[in-house]
């Protein structure tokens, strides 16, 4: 049981290369953290950071009301849980699991009783005698989970767990370690570039890119009121539609709405109605239909807008300038070709600055 | 894409392969067919009659007190030196694995002995530690050791071991630098977190996932030890003083060749022929299992 805090972390490789840009981080007792972003954005440096595979430039460390920058990894009471799992090729499962016990001079009664309990918990009894290259990926990822939870740590670091696992499995995983995670209460810090498994396994959520947290909070409230347009299209599947401001088809519609400084306009797509209304106050835009794709429960609905687009800001979604998502439920669509209109509530438009940075409320 | 090429014509792959296997049967088969024919006779000192005389010269082999000795000689040495080269070479893979400054320079600086033919080696080890000329002598004298591999036999003996080891050190290094290398760095890592100390590390983790590559090493080594340490004996101290570096190999050579013992000579290449297809099977049946962990 531990808090972990960073603050002002900061990693510069000796090439000179920044990879963590000062990074400020509370993560409860008990909660959840995931960290998202991109690839390269420094999540996974962050992670080996407070794991002490990678040294720390600057900025302090905090597991637990201790300051852990020059402490050994081994002393940081803390369990890790690998992409490629690292597993030990050599050592079966039970040695697997026991070899962390072991090495820290338990009594290989106590031994036993914890590693028979995991397995117990993870449904590995069957498999404690086998080797890992005798498991299947599910498999040999519940031994990682197993090896990081006979510890008991004060917390548990998951660094992209799930993503050598097909689609299906990767799901029940993620409940899987959710589950756990409750369940044992343990301060737990988890890296991915999947915003599906961010939003649904964090308590807190912090989004990176580049190097530095573009924001923090609960993974509802950020879908809601995402801070900069690099977070609005990042999370969120598919992306938010983000367009300029400037073009008088959509300046005169946000005309006194109090948004004057505002440079971007964003829509998520499922906040589009297919109308030949016009709402009192919002924005309405016309399209031609492009694309349909259908997943039965909806269907996203891609279409382009009469006037030529400009490139926006820091849009990792990258939508191609002037397309427009729509995602209507059911499966019935427009055809392709077809000249639509959709409109947005007012209270539904993100409005940014022009440069992306900056989340403007009206 | 289609891996066997088909000829039409009957006679031409057997044309293709013809040279190879010229090459093979008179340098290779030719010769050792002549070692197992000559091991059967027995020849007068000036060549002038010749007697097939059976297992008479394996009989007399076994027999001789001084060929047992030079068995014994020869397994000594080479468990010496595979184990010796063995175990610095780790040692020299693991510290040059870490990501340190400079470490290609060093690494390719490490590989160069291996360039370096054996007899040149022999002479370069004469030269540091000869009683008289070497350099390293006068320290190993001021240090108080009585240093005279020409006199003393089981100096001679550590004198070949030394530079045989030397020598096989580049090509083990080589091959634990690339096993090192294939092992995933989480693996260590996760070592690390779980508390094992750099030592502890080593003999759990490296250790056991490097068993296939030392496996094929030591066979290697022994093979060399065995063979390739010729040069290096006969540059060094022609199987002096006395007989005490005496290996099977040279014994071959100064039966045959200086001794003038031809039957003797064959005989006992027929038996060294005969321990390298063993150590060559099993070998081949070990590299081929792959995974042994």
């Amino acid at each position: 049981m531990a808090n972990v805090t960073l603050r002002n972390v900061r990693k510069t490789y000796p090439g000179g290369f920044e990879a963590i840009k000062g990074v400020n981080v509370d993560v409860g007792d008990g909660q959840f953290c995931v960290l998202v972003g991109p690839s390269g954005c420094g999540k996974s440096t962050l992670l080996r950071m407070v794991a002490g595979l990678e040294t720390v430039t600057g900025g302090e460390i905090d597991i637990g009301g201790r300051i852990v920058n020059q402490i050994e990894p081994a002393d940081r009471d803390i369990a890790m849980v690998f992409q490629n799992y690292a597993l030990y090729p050599h050592m079966s499962v039970f040695n697997n699991m026991a070899y962390g016990l072991r090495n820290r001079g338990m009594k290989e009664a106590e031994v036993k009783t914890r590693v028979d309990e995991a397995a117990r918990v993870l449904e590995l009894t069957s498999m404690l005698e086998r080797k890992p290259r005798q498991l299947s990926g599910g498999q040999r990822q519940r031994v990682a989970m197993g090896r990081a939870i006979v510890r008991q740590p004060k917390v548990f670091l998951f660094d992209e767990p799930l993503s050598n696992l097909d689609a299906k499995l990767r799901i029940a995983m993620r409940v899987e370690i959710r589950k756990l995670q409750r369940r044992l209460n343990t301060t737990s810090i988890y890296v991915t570039h999947d915003q599906l498994e961010a939003m649904t396994l964090a308590d807190v959520l912090v989004v990176m890119n580049g190097g530095q947290v573009e924001q923090i909070g609960n993974p509802l409230a950020i879908y809601e009121k995402p801070a900069t347009t690099f977070v609005a299209s990042f999370i969120g599947a598919p992306p938010m539609n983000l367009m300029s401001t400037r073009p008088e088809e959509i300046r005169s519609q946000l005309a006194g709405s109090g948004a004057a400084d505002a440079g971007i306009l964003g829509i998520r797509p499922e906040d589009f109605v297919i109308t030949d209304q016009t709402p009192a106050d919002g924005v309405v835009l016309p399209l031609t239909v492009e694309a349909i794709e259908r997943v039965g429960a909806e269907t996203f609905v891609y279409g382009t807008r009469a006037q030529e687009e400009q490139r926006i800001a820091a849009n990792p979604g990258e939508l191609p300038p002037g397309e427009v998502i729509v995602r209507i439920p059911g499966s019935e669509a427009p055809p392709i070709g077809q000249q639509i209109r959709v409109a947005a509530m007012r209270q539904k438009l993100h409005l940014f600055s022009g440069d992306g940075r900056a989340r403007i409320e009206a | 894409m289609q891996k066997q090429a088909i000829f039409q014509a009957k006679l031409l792959p057997y044309a293709l392969v013809a040279p190879q296997l010229a090459i093979v049967l008179i340098f290779f088969y030719w010769p050792a067919f002549q070692a197992v024919v000559q091991s059967f006779l027995l020849q007068d000192a000036f060549g002038l009659s010749t007697t097939f005389v059976w297992f008479e010269n394996y009989i007399e082999l076994f027999k001789d007190a001084a060929y047992f000795e030079a068995i014994v000689r020869t397994f000594l040495f080479s468990f010496a030196i595979a184990v010796s080269s063995l175990s610095f070479a780790l040692l020299l893979a693991v510290m040059a694995d870490k990501p340190l400054r400079g470490s290609m320079l060093y690494r390719t600086l490490l590989i160069w002995p291996y360039a370096v033919a054996p007899p040149v080696v022999g002479v370069l080890w004469i030269f540091m530690l000869h009683p008289s000329l070497g350099v390293l002598s006068r320290y190993l004298r001021g240090m108080g050791v009585d240093w005279n591999p020409l006199l003393d036999g089981d100096q001679a003996a550590a004198l070949i071991i030394l530079a045989a080891a030397w020598k096989q050190i580049s090509y083990n290094f080589l091959f634990f630098l690339a096993g090192l290398q294939a092992i995933p760095k989480s693996v260590f890592e996760a070592a690390a977190i779980d508390g094992a100390r750099p030592m502890r590390r080593f003999w759990t983790v490296t250790f056991p996932l490097l068993s296939p590559t030392i496996f094929f090493l030591l066979v290697v080594n022994i093979v060399y030890a065995f063979f390739d340490t010729f040069g290096i004996i006969d540059t060094m101290t022609r199987g002096g003083p006395g007989t005490s570096t005496v290996t099977l190999v040279y014994k071959v050579y100064s039966d045959g060749l200086l001794g003038g013992n031809l039957g003797s000579s064959a005989a006992q290449s027929v038996i060294l022929m005969v321990m390298v297809i063993v150590l060559t099977g099993i070998q081949f049946r070990f590299v081929e299992r792959k995974v042994t962990y």
